[in-house]
């Protein structure tokens, strides 16, 4: 878009503010631009984070990495890789890091997809 | 743990530093600031606004000899930047940096780290900066463990969590001790074209772990300044990009106090940059006075010259003098033609140094006057940056806006230039990796952000999801899976294994280095009374006859289109030099206070001295004999002192009239050698006056080399640095010698 100065007559509404009022409608704006960018962040996951999530369960940067593409391929990562690795742990019996491991190596993905279907949320 | 410590005059071991990485652990987490100084004293000065002085070694400013070596800390955290490409050199240069006042280090990522899809292992190469690997960081934070115990004040560590992969890099920085980042999702939308609800919802993962390590954050804002294209226009847009990140930070549950705008003064020099700087930096912290400022230097107009450059950062100085700083960021003043050296981090840190402790105090004595076209222009810029933050609601919100190319423009908003950054809602790098998690999503760790079912197993679970694991990584970092190298080629150990005889406490070779150790390269300075082109052609010839290799232009300044050229060239020296076949001269021998006075007392000495040649400057000369500069009447010399511009002929005759033992000559300017003209004309005056062998003769000045002023007829030469002990000291052995010799007493 090109548009030419219009400041002088954009600007009428703000011109009987006072500094300070005209600070707390800055933040107000600010507020409500990262509201919405706050809120999808909260519902929603990415290959990074699922990463990161597991880096901190005591994997490597280079086992975490196909364990997210796996987990994507299988339609798992909305349920959180790091909960596919702890119910795949509690439902074998095996350590979070023996889980994971065999994940991590592309094995036991249909046990785990079954972990997560119909409605089969706790173990 | 090894015990290894750091020694004054070793250099730093990194093969000791690389030794047993696997089992290192951080010794703490978090960003620490400098502290006020209880006592706002230093030597014979008072001041307003130091902090706490460094407890172990550092080194003062040049002219801190003139004033009892003090080396007073301004408020400010100064912070330098320092990634070669080689983690392993820049390691060494944090030493520098640290002794020279920099306690934040910050190390830029090397190209293309951004779109790097996971973490990097191992120690590659990097171009432009650094490749950011934990065994890279481990490295670095333990150096600077060592380092800060050296110089006695914590350092901060420091780099970015940004890409495609910055949750993981937050954690890794959580888990590894780093103590600052970048971290700012708009920077990866609009410079790094990564998809922009992915990097929004990465960058809540990474900001919540940034909050939990204590990291102070730093935004992006200043790329606008440097991307623009007339940088001054884009001053409303950097306050809403500040305001995006900050709010953003702070809904994620980041302290403000941690949140550090990253504001450069927009303009340089030939504008009238202050007038236009000035406005803008109140406004900025009128908006946010709850959050913390990190001044970074104008880079957008630096040029080659590193003068021209360091000027503009004095007076980008300045602004952070009138307003606020909490960080002071340096820019290296050869930013504009090369990877920064060694040496410019240092003039950098200096610069800095140097400005903010001579700018102490000002604002107790001067105030902005805020009626008037400050505050008039800075409210205006507020006004403008409030209109364009409606504009993104009306128009959708913030991911539309950038679609509709908002940012970047060249119009000073609400002026629109069509030239914004346009990036698509649904492309970029990473576009459609985002998830949106089911009702059972959980994460069984600390700092997650966001939605996270984790009463599903244990609702006591809820406040502490890593509980249910035992634990993560950031209460047990024994389950942190550290990894060596990966690449067999590309490695510290190879690169180190190259330049081994440069390095180890045994080492007996030496090369000049700029960057990494021994890379030959040196900088030569040359004048010819020659165009531009006729100079730099003859400046490559020079390198090249001098040995150079690769001889490259690096800067030109003309002086005059036919009178002259000023040309740097950088080039390679290839040869070693071999400390073995060195000859190097003894240092001036000093004997104690107490034996001069003693044989001073055991027979007085009388001196005349004067500055020489049509020359007024007798600082010099003072320091050397006034007593209440430590100079030679504190041992209880007499002293007949003439004066300055005295001419040769009276300082010898006051010298037979006064019958003294020795003259001491002073001669500064050096102008076509003058001086040593003037020293062999008192010689051969007194030759002459038949009072030569019963005189002691020393020649001082900041030029005169010792031996050159023996050539030319004094008995010894002492040039800068040099203090009244110096003299004291060979006026009584010299005596000593012509008693042993049977010419004295005379």
């Amino acid at each position: 878009m090109k548009r030419a100065d219009d400041f002088e007559s954009r600007r009428e509404h703000l011109r009987s503010m006072s500094d300070e009022e005209l600070k707390t409608y800055f933040w107000q704006l600010a507020q409500q631009v990262v509201d919405p960018l706050l809120e999808y962040g909260r519902t929603h996951t990415t290959p990074s984070i699922e990463r990161s999530v597991l880096l901190r369960m005591g994997f490597s940067s280079l086992e975490a990495k196909p364990m997210v593409e796996y987990a994507v391929t299988n339609n798992l990562i909305g349920h959180g890789v790091g909960n596919v690795v702890y119910r795949l742990a509690k439902s074998e019996n095996l350590t979070i890091r023996e889980a994971g491991i065999r994940l991590s190596q592309g094995r036991d993905w249909d046990k785990a997809a079954a972990l997560f279907e119909g409605g089969a949320k706790h173990v | 743990m090894s015990d290894y410590k750091l020694e004054m005059d070793q250099r730093i071991d990194v093969e000791e530093i690389l030794r047993d990485l696997e089992h290192y652990r951080p010794r703490r987490r978090g960003w620490i600031w400098r502290e006020k100084a209880d006592t706002q004293a230093a030597g014979p000065f008072r001041y307003r606004e130091i902090s706490k002085p460094m407890a172990g070694h550092s080194v003062g400013l040049m002219t801190a000899h003139y004033f009892d070596n003090i080396d007073p800390q301004p408020m400010p955290t100064i912070t330098t930047e320092i990634a070669s490409g080689r983690f392993e050199d820049d390691i060494r240069r944090m030493r520098m940096a640290a002794h020279h006042g920099a306690d934040h280090i910050m190390v830029i990522r090397t190209a293309g780290q951004s779109h790097f899809d996971g973490l990097i292992e191992g120690t590659p190469q990097g171009i432009g900066g650094v490749p950011i690997s934990r065994k890279q960081v481990r490295a670095q934070r333990k150096a600077l463990d060592l380092i800060e115990d050296e110089v006695g004040r914590p350092i901060n560590y420091h780099s970015y969590v940004s890409g495609v992969a910055g949750p993981e890099v937050a954690v890794m920085f959580a888990e590894e001790g780093v103590n600052g980042v970048h971290q700012d999702p708009q920077y990866n939308v609009i410079y790094r074209n990564i998809n922009m609800i992915r990097s929004f919802v990465d960058a809540c993962e990474s900001k919540k772990l940034i909050a939990w390590a204590g990291m102070a954050q730093i935004d992006g804002a200043h790329n606008a300044n440097a991307t623009a294209r007339e940088a001054w226009k884009v001053m409303p847009e950097l306050m809403v990009q500040h305001a995006i990140n900050a709010a953003f930070s702070a809904g994620v549950g980041l302290d403000k106090k941690s949140i550090c705008l990253s504001t450069v003064p927009p303009t340089a020099t030939p504008a009238p940059c202050v007038y236009m700087d000035l406005p803008y930096a109140v406004a900025l912290r009128d908006l946010f006075s709850e959050y913390r400022m990190r001044a970074q230097m104008n880079t957008k107009y630096v040029e080659s010259s590193t003068r021209d450059a360091t000027v503009t950062h004095v007076l980008n100085m300045l602004i952070s003098k009138l307003t606020s700083a909490d960080i002071q960021s340096t820019i290296t003043p050869d930013e504009g033609r090369n990877v920064p050296w060694h040496i410019y981090n240092i003039e950098a840190c200096d610069t800095a140094k140097q400005t903010l402790l001579g700018l102490d105090g000002l604002m107790d004595m001067v105030e902005l006057k805020r009626d008037g076209p400050l505050g008039e222009k800075a409210r205006e810029l507020k006004e403008r940056a409030v209109l364009f933050f409606e504009e993104i609601l009306s128009s959708g919100g913030y991911f539309n806006a950038v679609e509709q190319g908002f940012f970047v423009d060249s119009g000073f908003y609400p002026e629109r230039n069509n030239d914004g950054i346009c990036r698509e809602i649904a492309g970029g790098v990473g576009a459609g990796t985002v998830f949106q998690r089911e009702a059972d999503y959980m994460a069984p760790v600390t700092a997650h952000y966001g939605y996270n079912n984790v009463a599903q197993y244990d609702p006591a679970a809820a406040d502490d999801p890593a509980s249910l694991i035992g634990g993560c990584t950031l209460e047990r970092p024994e389950m942190i899976v550290y990894i060596d190298e990966l690449d067999e080629e590309d490695n510290v150990n190879v690169r180190m294994a190259e330049t081994a005889r440069y390095r180890g406490a045994d080492c007996r070779t030496v090369k000049p280095e700029m960057e990494w150790l021994a890379d030959g390269t040196v900088m030569l300075n040359l004048f010819f009374p020659a165009s531009r082109r006729v100079a730099e052609a003859a400046a490559l010839e020079v390198a090249r006859r001098m040995g150079l290799d690769d001889p490259e232009v690096i800067s030109r300044e003309i002086m005059q289109q036919a009178e002259g050229t000023r040309v740097e060239v950088k080039g390679k020296f290839c040869l070693d030099i071999d400390l073995d076949t060195l000859e190097i001269p003894e240092e001036p021998d000093v004997m104690t206070d107490e034996e001069i006075r003693a044989d001073i007392e055991r027979k007085p000495m009388t001196v005349v001295c004067g500055t020489v040649g049509d020359d007024e400057h007798s600082v010099g000369l003072r320091e050397i004999i006034d007593i209440k500069h430590g100079g030679i009447e504190k041992y209880g010399i007499k002293v007949h002192y003439l004066g300055t511009s005295v001419p040769v002929e009276k300082l010898v005759n006051a010298a037979v009239e006064v019958d003294a033992d020795a003259i001491l000559a002073s001669t500064i300017i050096s102008h076509d050698d003058i001086h040593y003209r003037n020293i062999a004309n008192i010689d051969r005056l007194a030759r002459e006056m038949g009072v030569r062998d019963r005189l002691i003769f020393i020649a001082g000045g900041t030029q005169v080399t010792p031996e050159l002023a023996v050539a030319n007829g004094a008995d010894a030469g002492f040039g800068r640095g040099t203090k009244g002990i110096h003299d004291a000291t060979f006026l009584v052995k010299r005596r000593r010698e012509l008693e042993a010799a049977g010419k004295w007493p005379r």
